[in-house]
């Protein structure tokens, strides 16, 4: 294809692209470098229902007038990043300096809040997909060696939690671990424990979230495996029974490499949503005990009267970046592929 | 004190207002945007009997109200035309300047309300405030009679009885506050330190003055609270606390008043558990005097990027839709604030922590920063990962990063 038609070809979705997804990323990085502008503070006597007390308020003529001067409010450069809420070098600086021991330095960076995050989120995410590769895979591979009658229905039923809300997915669990719910009562008869509870411990909360997430994500490669499996040529399958090859070798001679580049395809999408792990965490209400990224821009733009969108900015770009880390290996290995494929 | 003005409004002869079309109105659009709730609700409806003739009113009720309020309001037009707001959040409304002063409208249409109802910020009105709202004591009292103790006075109290229900074997986790991580942990926090009668801030400042001997105790004291809690408590919210209580799980229990009427209808529980619920006033602690509780109203502002005509129109409609009809017919709804109101059995928290001192929760613009710095860090105090001193630094720490980026701090 000439590169012209090529061009003309691939604007549409080029303009698409930098209209929906390259702008806005590039507004909310700028708006990631400014903060509010300072506020000008007075105090004021406020009367209520309940009396009056001397407070201090906003000016809001005075604050009024530095808005108009520079409506994206004040340029920070950096420091929204570099503060305690995100990077936090000051604090990572002080930690390395004060710290006595390699288990104190680390307690003392997983106590800020983007650490704290991230080690959840990091977990989370390299827990949640193999698990949801291997499982996935293995439903796949049971639903296709049913006999066709039932196969529909089992498939209909397999993909349940992926059609649930993920919202209302985890709160239905989040009833049923409950001291009083299904799960969480039968499990403290199980142990015979009255204080055990999914929802109080920290690890507890950890694995209820883990496990909620391969629930949830499974379907999703359990469907594109099956896809991968209606494309195994039967010839060298067949080949391979008459060779005496057991149900296992077929499976891991034969129908693993032919879905290899499946697993990749699995591997990035579950790298990015689950580097994206939030539902869950609202769901659960674990904040307590597991905060993840998105979580953190959440609170940001909801968890008081006023919004910190610098701040909120600021986690989405690291947010950005970090997929962009993570990401690079996988993309880098389809990219080797591709290349030895194509001379 | 102030609740005295409610008991006697009951006996007094009152002006009642009818609702017809229009409200005398000829025409003006009324749009409404407020939390989510039976009382609120009610509110609304009396300003939509306002509807017609020209006047048109339509509303949005949702609990994320506060999310939206700013942006809804600083278009111009404003896309609704009165926000109906708390203490806490009429602060970003009042900072921005999106709410207009009703001083001339009170004076014009507002000759029923009553002088405690106008919310005044140097000298201006800028918001007619309708119901009031506290946590207080909610007991059972067969529980505590059975287990021999009397009825809290002070959080000692409480622990001391809930040990008692607990030893006497009746309930292993007898007590609850809302202590879901986040805002509601936070408000346990705010009302428990106000009880200390120590300020949140340095005078006259933005500085934060938590991370003292009075935080360290308050911390304590709600480790010691949450002992007798269920070890789920960093989930419990409003709605799973009167869930708690409606199913005779719980015997003491700190909760909004607003929730009372909920608890005490007959609705969504058991007679014996209905008919044993008590409330009483906020308890005090540590030797203080003050209740540990802060004071909320609700109440309604009108846009300022609004015209004049429109505003008075929603004016009108919402002074409608808190007449002394409407209270008559919402009785046990809400502690309101409103002329006609007789206060009722769900009332008795709500007045017996106003009256015994309680402070209104600060309406100052940083607090909500504050707020939230609480949310996200005490919990990990009260689940024993960190010293009452060091989630106070982070508190701090928490604060003056976001307090810095809103501008309040340099």
């Amino acid at each position: 294809m000439p590169h012209k038609t090529f061009l003309w070809f691939i604007l549409p979705s080029l303009a698409a692209m930098v209209l929906f997804i390259a702008l806005p990323i590039f507004s909310v990085f700028v708006q990631s470098l400014y903060v509010e502008h300072d506020q000008v503070l007075i105090t004021t006597e406020n009367c209520g229902p309940f009396g009056c007390k001397q407070e201090t308020t906003v000016d809001v003529e005075a604050t009024q007038i530095l808005k108009d001067q520079a409506p994206l409010g004040k340029f920070n450069g950096f420091q929204t990043y570099s503060n305690r809420s995100h990077l936090a070098f000051a604090e990572l600086t002080q930690a390395w300096s004060t710290a006595t021991n390699a288990r104190d330095f680390f307690g003392q960076i997983l106590n800020l809040p983007f650490y704290k995050a991230l080690a959840f989120t990091l977990t989370y995410t390299f827990v949640v997909t193999p698990f949801v590769i291997v499982i996935g895979l293995g439903i796949a591979l049971g639903v296709n060696a049913l006999p066709a009658k039932i196969k529909g229905p089992t498939i209909f039923v397999s993909l349940l939690p992926m059609i649930v809300t993920p919202l209302i997915g985890s709160l239905i669990l989040f009833w049923m671990i409950d001291a009083q719910g299904i799960l969480g009562a039968t499990l403290q008869r199980l142990f015979n424990d009255n204080a055990l509870s999914l929802k109080a411990s920290p690890s507890l909360t950890w694995v209820m979230l883990f496990v909620y997430g391969v629930w949830h994500s499974a379907p999703f490669s359990f469907i594109v495996f099956y896809a991968g499996l209606q494309s195994v040529p039967s010839e060298t399958l067949e080949a391979a029974m008459i060779d005496g090859a057991s149900r296992w070798q077929r499976v891991r001679y034969v129908v693993i490499p032919y879905l290899t580049p499946l697993v990749t395809f699995i591997t990035l999408m579950q790298l990015m949503d689950n580097f994206r792990v939030f539902e869950p965490i609202v769901g659960f209400s674990a904040s307590a005990n597991a905060t993840s990224l998105s979580w953190i821009i959440f609170n940001d733009l909801r968890g008081q009267d006023s919004q910190l969108f610098g701040s909120a900015a600021a986690t989405s770009m690291l947010t950005i970046l970090g997929v962009a880390i993570l990401l690079t290996p996988v993309l880098i290995r389809t990219w080797r592929e591709f290349n030895s494929k194509t001379v | 004190m102030y609740f005295k003005r409610f008991a006697m409004a009951g006996t007094m002869a009152l002006m009642s207002t009818t609702a017809y079309a229009g409200c005398g109105l000829t025409s003006g659009s009324v749009r409404i945007l407020s939390n989510d709730f039976p009382a609120v609700h009610a509110v609304a409806e009396g300003a939509e009997a306002c509807a017609g003739d020209g006047v048109t009113v339509s509303k949005n009720q949702t609990a994320e109200h506060k999310d939206i309020q700013v942006a809804a309001l600083t278009s111009n037009p404003a896309q609704y035309t009165t926000a109906v707001v708390a203490n806490s959040s009429i602060v970003p409304l009042l900072s921005d300047g999106l709410i207009r002063p009703l001083d001339d409208l009170v004076a014009k249409h507002g000759q029923s309300l009553n002088k405690n109802q106008l919310v005044t910020i140097d000298g201006k009105v800028m918001a007619i405030a309708f119901m009031a709202n506290a946590q207080h004591l909610f007991y059972r009292s067969d529980i505590l009679e059975k287990a021999g103790v009397d009825v809290p006075t002070t959080y000692e109290d409480v622990i001391a009885a809930s040990k008692a229900i607990r030893a006497a074997g009746i309930m292993e986790y007898p007590f609850a506050l809302n202590t879901k991580s986040g805002w509601n942990l936070a408000e346990e926090f705010v009302n428990m330190y106000m009880g200390t009668g120590a300020p949140i801030f340095k005078a006259g400042t933005a500085e934060p003055s938590v991370n003292n001997e009075h935080g360290v105790a308050t911390l304590n004291m709600l480790k010691e609270l949450v002992a007798y809690s269920n070890p789920d408590y960093l989930t419990y919210d409003s709605n799973a606390t009167q869930a708690l209580w409606e199913s005779g799980e719980l015997a003491i229990a700190t909760m909004w008043g607003s929730r009372g009427g909920a608890m005490l209808d007959d609705e969504g529980s058991s007679a014996e558990v209905v008919s044993a619920t008590m409330l009483s006033g906020a308890p005090t602690w540590g030797g203080g005097s003050v209740p540990a509780s802060t004071l909320w109203w609700d109440g309604f502002t009108i846009a300022q990027n609004i015209s004049d005509e429109d505003a008075e129109a929603t004016f009108v409609a919402m002074m409608n839709g808190i007449s002394t009809d409407m209270v008559k017919a919402n009785n046990d709804k809400a502690v309101w604030l409103i002329n006609g109101y007789v206060p009722g059995k769900a009332a008795e928290g709500i007045a017996q922590t106003a009256n015994a001192g309680a402070v209104p929760y600060p309406m100052t613009p940083f607090m909500g920063a504050m707020h939230t710095a609480l949310g996200a860090e005490i919990s990990d105090f009260l689940q024993g990962k960190e010293s009452a001193e060091q989630a106070l630094m982070d508190v701090e720490a928490a604060y003056t990063t976001a307090a810095k980026e809103q501008g309040f701090l340099k």
